[in-house]
């Protein structure tokens, strides 16, 4: 067990006293709190800068600007009848968005916020978890998160929600595929799982971050794949409004549904902070030599970044139309899949020696072409396995158009 | 292609909107200019003697489509008349319920004495209170619409509430188009008459604003497509061009 807990963080290197598990708690507390913080901020940041961009003034009644908004509507929902249909599954409805929630809030855990902080004699990381499994941890929960979509959606015993349950299981293990090679990506370069190590492993400027390491294609791919496992738009078509009501969520009121947007918001924040841990170096950056407030700018590095990502998901939302579902799966199968795993062979050739690189590239590139004639012979086929219909001219007409043709207009 | 740069378009577009003014306006704190022909709330004019212009004829309840005015006429007392003609407008009632601000009775009037204020933001919490009568519509000693305390008046909602908005003469002649044909205001003097289709305008005295002007604060030069632009901004911009090119041709 102890093994296991000292891997990474300093923490544990002495044994595991009371002070240690105060400050572990402390630090699980600290994260909690600010990731709720910062969630009701991500809504209101989501709103007022979406307005913004359509000319619009957005939220300004509560409090300064508005920054309240998001307080007086959790107020609100918290207070409205708790509403659960007649034919659903009461168990599971209930549990779903928990189910929801609580991945969204693990994930967070692997997120190395800042460097390592010294306090009474302890040194540990400013990071709730430094497993030595911190990527598996992150595909793991991701996988989980499908379930509250899933379950929620079959369990409200409607129409939309299913509908919604359904893409959603396709959409997310479609686009889970892609966003597992690129992580793979990052470890082989990295030769570690731990968040930590990934992180330590592109200090020292901005050359060294695996979005310029590993070329931008890994991460072109991880920042579509995880707009699709997140359900955000451009690829929202699980909440699609305009489609299926309200999406899984048709059906939930009150505090669930308040659930299942603080898990959203969370896993964007989160999902965003993974985001600039594998590919944007984490917390490093030029650190200003200021006596007592060295470990302060990490900090500040690693909220930049999020906050970056955080409008880049706004600035999607506003700027990209829905993706029909086909085009969603196209993109996933036809181009992210098949690309990510190219790029996953010619890392790890390239990893070896140059030789295995180029001949890996040389064969993806075969691989490439054979696939783009393979998806052209897909979409110019007939329908059927062998069919060739006939012209609209030549084709039989119906028994009841015949009958009338041959006996007149009385029948 | 032009599909693909579309789809990165949109980015570059919302990025812009960042920047520019916004569309919506916080609307009960701050109010948007209204238009000058804008339909409000009636007032009842007077001469600039002091005289009220109603003459109790019941043209405008006649004219009123949603049969919302009630007058009753009555003669004027010799001793001291309220209107300068044989008799003058003693019950005069509006019900804003029923008012559909439509400017029939404005136009049947033969005296200007019936106009309406740019004002539209009153309300009420009773049927009865709906119903203005005399002593709301009258205006006050200044020419000016009665500020009642339940309206909300901004700066320049009662301004041009007179007779001004006639293009013709009140008889309706095409002939007096930009002509003014009527007699003067208690306290606001005579307004200048309404261009209509006649070339002689006097947008400055009319208030008139072309709506081209009013859209131009939210929109960008290269939103109004080309052929909107107008001739003289190609003109314009050819002579620029033309400019350019002579300078630079004359100084090599």
């Amino acid at each position: 067990m102890s093994v296991i807990l000292a891997a990474g963080d300093p923490l544990y290197v002495l044994g595991v006293d009371v002070t240690v598990v105060v400050i572990a708690a402390i630090k699980v507390l600290v994260a909690f709190a600010a990731l709720m913080g910062s969630v009701t901020l991500m809504i209101w940041f989501e709103r007022k800068v979406i307005s913004d961009m359509q000319s619009r003034i957005g939220p300004n009644r509560w409090g300064p600007f508005g920054l309240l908004q998001t307080l007086a509507d959790g107020i609100k929902l918290f207070f409205k009848e708790d509403l659960i249909p007649a034919q659903a599954d009461r168990f599971t409805f209930k549990l779903a968005p928990y189910l929801a929630l609580i991945p969204a809030l693990i994930t967070f855990t692997i997120v190395p916020v800042g460097n390592s902080v010294t306090i009474a004699g302890h040194t540990f990381l400013l990071q709730v978890a430094d497993t030595p499994i911190g990527i598996l941890l992150l595909l793991a929960m991701s996988g989980l998160s499908v379930y509250g979509v899933i379950l929620a959606g079959w369990s409200s015993g409607s129409k939309y929600p299913l509908i919604s349950s359904v893409r959603a299981s396709a959409q997310m293990i479609s686009y889970e595929a892609a966003l597992g090679m690129t992580v793979v990506t990052v470890v082989l370069a990295t030769g570690s799982l731990s968040t930590h190590d990934i992180v330590a492993s592109q200090a020292g400027g901005f050359w060294n971050w695996n979005l310029i390491r590993l070329g931008v294609v890994p991460f072109v791919i991880f920042l579509i794949a995880i707009t699709a496992e997140l359900n955000r738009p451009p690829f929202d078509v699980v909440e699609a409004e305009s489609e299926l009501v309200g999406g899984f969520h048709t059906e939930y009121s009150s505090l669930r549904f308040a659930l299942f947007f603080l898990a959203e918001f969370m896993n964007t924040i989160t999902m965003s902070a993974v985001m600039v841990t594998l590919f944007f170096g984490g917390p490093s950056g030029p650190v200003p030599n200021i006596p007592h407030l060295e470990w302060l700018f990490p900090i500040l590095w690693f909220l930049g970044k999020t906050v970056a990502f955080c409008f880049a998901y706004v600035w999607f939302r506003a700027a990209l139309p829905r993706f029909r579902y086909d085009q969603l799966m196209d993109l996933g199968w036809k181009r992210l899949i098949p690309l990510s795993l190219a790029w996953m062979l010619l890392v790890a050739g390239f990893l070896v020696s140059p030789a295995w690189g180029f001949s890996l590239a040389a064969i993806s590139l075969l691989g490439s072409v054979a696939l783009t004639r393979a998806f052209e012979i897909g979409t110019t086929r007939e329908v059927g396995p062998d069919a060739v219909l006939p012209t609209v001219g030549e084709r039989p007409l119906p028994p009841y158009v015949l009958r009338r043709l041959t006996d007149g207009e009385d029948n | 292609m032009a599909s693909r740069t579309s789809f990165f378009g949109g980015f570059k577009l919302t990025l812009q909107h960042l920047t520019r003014p916004r569309v919506t306006s916080s609307y009960p704190k701050e109010k948007r200019p209204k238009q000058p022909r804008q339909h409000g709330r009636h007032v009842l004019n007077r001469y600039e003697d002091g005289m009220e212009k109603c003459i109790g004829c019941e043209l405008c309840a006649g004219v009123c489509p949603a049969d919302c005015i009630y007058v009753r006429g009555l003669d004027n007392p010799l001793d001291h008349p309220v209107s300068p003609g044989e008799r003058y407008g003693y019950v005069y009632e509006i019900n804003y319920l029923r008012c559909i601000h439509c400017d029939m009775c404005v136009e049947a009037c033969p005296t200007e004495a019936i106009t309406e204020s740019k004002l539209f933001e009153f309300s009420f919490t009773n049927r009865a209170d709906a119903i203005y009568t005399k002593a709301e519509l009258v205006v006050d000693d200044f020419g000016q619409p009665q500020r009642l305390p339940w309206e909300d008046w901004r700066d320049g909602e009662s301004d041009m509430t007179s007779g001004w908005m006639r293009a013709t003469a009140s008889a309706g002649s095409a002939d007096y188009a930009g002509v003014v044909q009527w007699s003067g205001d208690l306290g606001v003097g005579i307004r200048a008459a309404e261009a209509g289709q006649s070339e002689h305008r006097d947008d400055a005295a009319t208030g008139s604003k072309q709506l081209r002007d009013a859209f131009t604060a939210h929109l960008l030069p290269e939103d109004v497509p080309l052929r909107s632009r107008g001739i003289v901004q190609i003109v314009e911009r050819l002579e620029s061009l033309r400019l350019r090119r002579s300078r630079k041709t004359g100084s090599s």
